[in-house]
């Protein structure tokens, strides 16, 4: 049932991907234009963007700022290196919580296939520092939540 | 399985500044209390608490080298690669789950400019 594919090349990047009912050009978008980014890029239940700048140029900087009830929210900041429109997002983030967790390299392609658009994914994984400091902040809630799930399913 | 207790206990470990600082520290290499206790300006005794809680929640681990006993992160206890891997896969679904609803409310509504395409 899960339409994502999610797994680690080597021991530095994590290749995700996707297929989607909906044109490259769509995927693009709502990659790149803020109103949109805002309404799905939350991460688990009960998050909120409040903040989202995304200056989708060679050089534009992004922010996105989380929030949720009862729990500190965290942002991110990052810059656009590459923009190839409808088909490729080359930037670059980093998580502040608060401290900024290295550099994240991350490559977005968009390939349009018989019933819609491949999504495909390449980030740096983070290291075991900064992997337990985001484990630690701001997603243990729907993290908690995420493995009470699993463990119904099981 | 990972069972919830022990995830609590990593969360409210991992909840203090210094015992992050601890782990970015051992992330790098095994040390002992006192080349830890360096860096942090606090006492042998503070760091070994902090230490106790690393250890108590599977983060860090000893061993014994004579009478020097370094911590090193307790990559069993830890997980991080694997934890964080689910919790990445788990906000991602559920982030494409909410954006085929974007994608289909565009579809439906297409730009007011230059119609759909």
């Amino acid at each position: 049932m899960s339409k994502l594919k999610l797994e680690t090349q080597g021991d530095r990047y994590v290749v995700v991907t996707r297929q989607f009912a909906a044109t490259p050009e769509a995927l693009y978008r709502a990659h790149t234009d803020p109103k949109l980014i805002q309404q799905w890029m939350l991460g688990p239940d009960g998050w909120t963007m409040p903040v989202c700048i995304c200056d989708a140029r060679p050089g534009g900087k992004m922010r996105f700022e989380w929030a949720s009830s009862g729990q500190a929210g965290f942002f991110l900041t990052g810059e656009f290196i590459e923009l190839t429109p409808y088909r490729r997002i080359v930037h670059v983030e980093r998580m502040h919580l608060p401290d900024p967790t290295p550099d994240n390299h991350v490559e977005t392609t968009f390939e349009a296939n018989g019933s819609g658009t491949l999504m495909t994914m390449r980030m740096t994984l983070p290291n075991a520092a900064t992997r337990a400091a985001m484990l630690a902040t701001g997603m243990e809630g729907g993290m908690e939540a995420s493995f009470a799930r699993l463990e119904t399913l099981i | 399985m990972i069972s919830t207790d022990r995830l609590d206990s990593a969360f409210l470990a991992l909840a203090d500044p210094t015992r992050r600082a601890i782990l970015t520290r051992l992330a790098k290499g095994e040390a002992t209390v006192m080349e830890l206790a360096k860096p942090f300006a606090m006492s042998q005794p503070a760091i070994s608490q902090h230490l106790k809680v690393l250890e108590d929640a599977g983060l860090v681990a000893q061993r014994t080298e004579g009478t020097r006993r370094p911590r090193r992160l307790a990559t069993a206890g830890i997980d991080a690669m694997d934890r964080w891997l689910e919790m990445l896969r788990s906000a991602l679904e559920r982030n494409y789950d909410r954006l085929d609803q974007v994608l289909a409310n565009m579809e439906s509504a297409p730009r007011k400019k230059g119609g759909k395409r």
